[in-house]
């Protein structure tokens, strides 16, 4: 009697589970996470029959995932490559810029407080060829400041991340040299210590003297770190926060490709801070399930939407409106 | 084997079945058995997976990857020796350090402490080896890298910098960090299996060597170290194999520098440490076999010291044997 009493209490259980909660999954990039999380979390509470799990595994777990077909989407920090969607058999991926981040310069030098920086320099400084603090570019650049005369400590991400991949592309625009070392999640560094994640290069930086790394934005920002600014592509010294990121995806909106797989560094505009990037998600352009479907456009329609407003209280930068009214015009072509 | 028992044809069957059941010897030679196989199924299986998974960087650079310098993700070529290196170098000087220090801890414990105090520290031993790396990776990034940049480098520039293994700038991270903390993470593991080992050797024994006249010391040296020989040797090569595999905290402290560098403040990069750094963003299917490849050659790479130490064994063991 009781075994038949439990065994319909879990049928039922099991049923309603199954009616009730329509499960999308999705994996990849570590770097908008947080926000990811906060959005499918109120998303399932304005649509409780909506149930969509991510997972952080990082962009290249994410693209893998997607081209497996093991989840329903995917995320990155980096545009897939014509090389990685050709790999894709099934379905042509679409890309969807969600929100913006930065990547800043940090350093640990007494005495200056805000230094400015030109692509040129900072390329310099990461190929080993400026050495020292007081070399004649980073003078001209901080004529008021007082630099001293000390070796530079180099420090880089030592884990693969979509962090190290922006910077590195940003050096490919401003430095010719540069392209020899190229742009990618882990560059063969010419030089300096590898820290892990933010709060490894934040720490190596925090803890040597004269040295200097580049973390995200929002670590930056809610680890109330100094940081430096960078000499855009108008020639003016900007200083990274949300208004000047989301100005270098206004910046580049004008020339931005139909897929949006574009990189916004070193973008124009006057206010344009040149270290920004978007970070995608990666959506397959045929969802063969019609409520799947149904709910991921709903899910895009409303991250475009309304839910950019979540974006600053997290340190994210929110998508400018000629971005957004884009991406809502590709929502037409999931099929 | 109950529908064994009910479809068998033959009377005497069911009784023989009992009688088997009886006899728990069969059975539990049957179970063993399948526990045991299953280790060496799940070590095949490991070697055909790394072995499978590794097949586009195996094609593409064959052997030279195991002499190649060059990590470059962005070019997609890989080689492994840095990685070799490090790992060998910094596990050599972890030994180098806790196998004087362990060893030393565990004859004090097990044959001069009073039992009291050998108890206490026998608890903190323990307690010391159930740390969990990062926890020590902390400790080391707050501790141990600033004092090694401030007082430890700079003074052993002072002293041995004529050495080349003592030159260029005190960063703190590096190989001499990875290093010392991989000597206190498996110090813990000597003590304990030397201790245990040197307890196990008979009363007879130290009473022999004291009745001929032996001091407390020559007892211990001459005739209770040596009889807890192996033991001994066991314990470091479980620390070796720790050594090797630890990932956590030598990415944290080895400062993740792809080159080959003589000097052990220089900064470094071990095998382990290069995998759990770069394989979650690793998109290409190359790069992510290269880094498979580095699993495979780890896995031959402690196959192979594991080998050495059993020579090392077999040899000193004959020699002992013939000194006895």
């Amino acid at each position: 009697m009781r075994t038949q009493a439990l065994w319909i209490a879990l049928v039922t259980a099991a049923g309603t589970m199954a009616a009730s909660a329509e499960t999308i999954n999705a994996a990849g990039a570590t770097f908008p996470a947080p926000i990811y999380q906060k959005w499918f979390e109120n998303f399932h509470k304005a649509h409780p029959d909506i149930q969509i799990n991510y997972q952080a595994i990082g962009s290249g777990g994410g693209i893998r995932q997607l081209t497996e077909g093991t989840v329903d989407f995917g995320a990155s920090d980096m545009p897939m490559t014509d090389d990685q969607m050709s790999k894709v058999t099934k379905f042509k991926v679409l890309h969807f810029p969600t929100v913006l981040g930065g990547i800043v310069p940090t350093y640990n030098v007494q005495g200056a407080t805000s230094l400015n920086f030109s692509g040129a320099t900072l390329a310099g400084i990461y190929l080993g060829n400026i050495k020292k603090w007081n070399d004649p570019a980073l003078k001209k650049d901080n004529p008021s400041v007082n630099l001293p005369n000390e070796d530079i400590t180099v420090v880089h991400r030592s884990d693969g991340s979509g962090t190290s991949f922006v910077f590195t592309d940003y050096l490919t625009k401003v430095s010719p040299e540069w392209k020899k070392v190229g742009a990618n999640t882990s560059v063969n560094w010419p030089v300096g210590l590898g820290g892990k994640g933010n709060e490894g290069v934040a720490g190596l930086v925090k803890q040597t003297p004269f040295s200097i790394g580049y973390v995200e934005l929002l670590y930056a920002v809610q680890n109330k770190m100094e940081y430096g600014s960078l000499k855009n592509a108008a020639g003016n010294f900007i200083k990274a926060d949300f208004n000047t990121v989301s100005e270098a995806a206004a910046g580049a909106a004008n020339d931005m490709p139909a897929d949006f797989r574009v990189s916004i560094t070193n973008a124009p505009g006057k206010n344009a801070y040149p270290i920004s990037t978007f970070t995608w998600l990666l959506i397959p352009d045929k969802i063969g399930d019609a409520t799947k479907k149904k709910s991921i456009t709903d899910f895009l329609q409303w991250m475009l939407t309304t839910a950019q407003a979540d974006a600053q209280g997290l340190s994210y930068a929110p998508l400018p409106k000629s971005i957004v009214a884009k991406e809502q015009k590709q929502l037409a072509l999931i099929k | 084997m109950a529908t064994a028992a009910v479809t068998g044809p033959i009377q005497s069957r069911p009784k023989k079945l009992v009688k088997f059941w009886r006899d728990g010897d069969q059975i539990a030679h049957l179970v063993t058995l399948i526990f045991a196989a299953s280790v060496f199924l799940v070590t095949v299986f490991l070697v055909y997976e790394l072995w499978i998974h590794s097949g586009p960087s195996r094609a593409k650079f064959g052997f030279s990857f195991l002499t190649g310098k060059t990590w470059d993700p962005v070019a997609e070529q890989f080689g492994a020796l840095p990685f070799i290196y490090g790992t060998v170098l910094t596990s050599l000087l972890a030994l180098l350090i806790s196998v004087p220090l362990g060893v030393g801890a565990a004859i004090f414990l097990a044959e001069l402490a009073p039992p009291k105090l050998s108890n206490v520290c026998t608890f903190l031993v323990e307690l010391l080896a159930a740390v969990p790396s990062v926890i020590l990776g902390l400790l080391a990034i707050f501790t141990l890298v600033p004092m090694l940049r401030q007082y430890g480098e700079p003074f052993l520039k002072r002293t041995l910098g004529f050495l080349p293994l003592f030159q260029g700038p005190a960063y703190g991270v590096g190989y001499l960090a990875a290093g010392l903390i991989l000597a206190i993470m498996t110090f813990p593991f000597i003590i304990s299996i030397s201790r245990e080992a040197l307890l196990a050797v008979p009363r007879e024994q130290r009473e022999a060597a004291l009745a001929l006249g032996a001091t407390k010391w020559e007892s211990t040296w001459k005739v209770v170290v040596p009889y807890a020989r192996l033991g001994i040797l066991g314990s470091i090569f479980l620390a070796l194999a720790r050594a090797l595999g630890e990932t956590m905290a030598v990415t944290m402290v080895i400062g993740n520098d792809t080159g080959i560098h003589t000097s052990l403040l220089s900064p470094g990069y071990t095998i382990a440490a290069i995998i759990a750094n770069e394989f979650t963003e690793a998109t290409s299917d190359v790069y992510l076999s290269a880094l498979v490849e580095l699993g495979l050659v780890l896995f031959a790479l402690t196959m192979v010291l594991n080998a050495v130490a059993q020579l090392l064994i077999a040899a000193t063991t004959g020699k002992g044997s013939t000194q006895a």
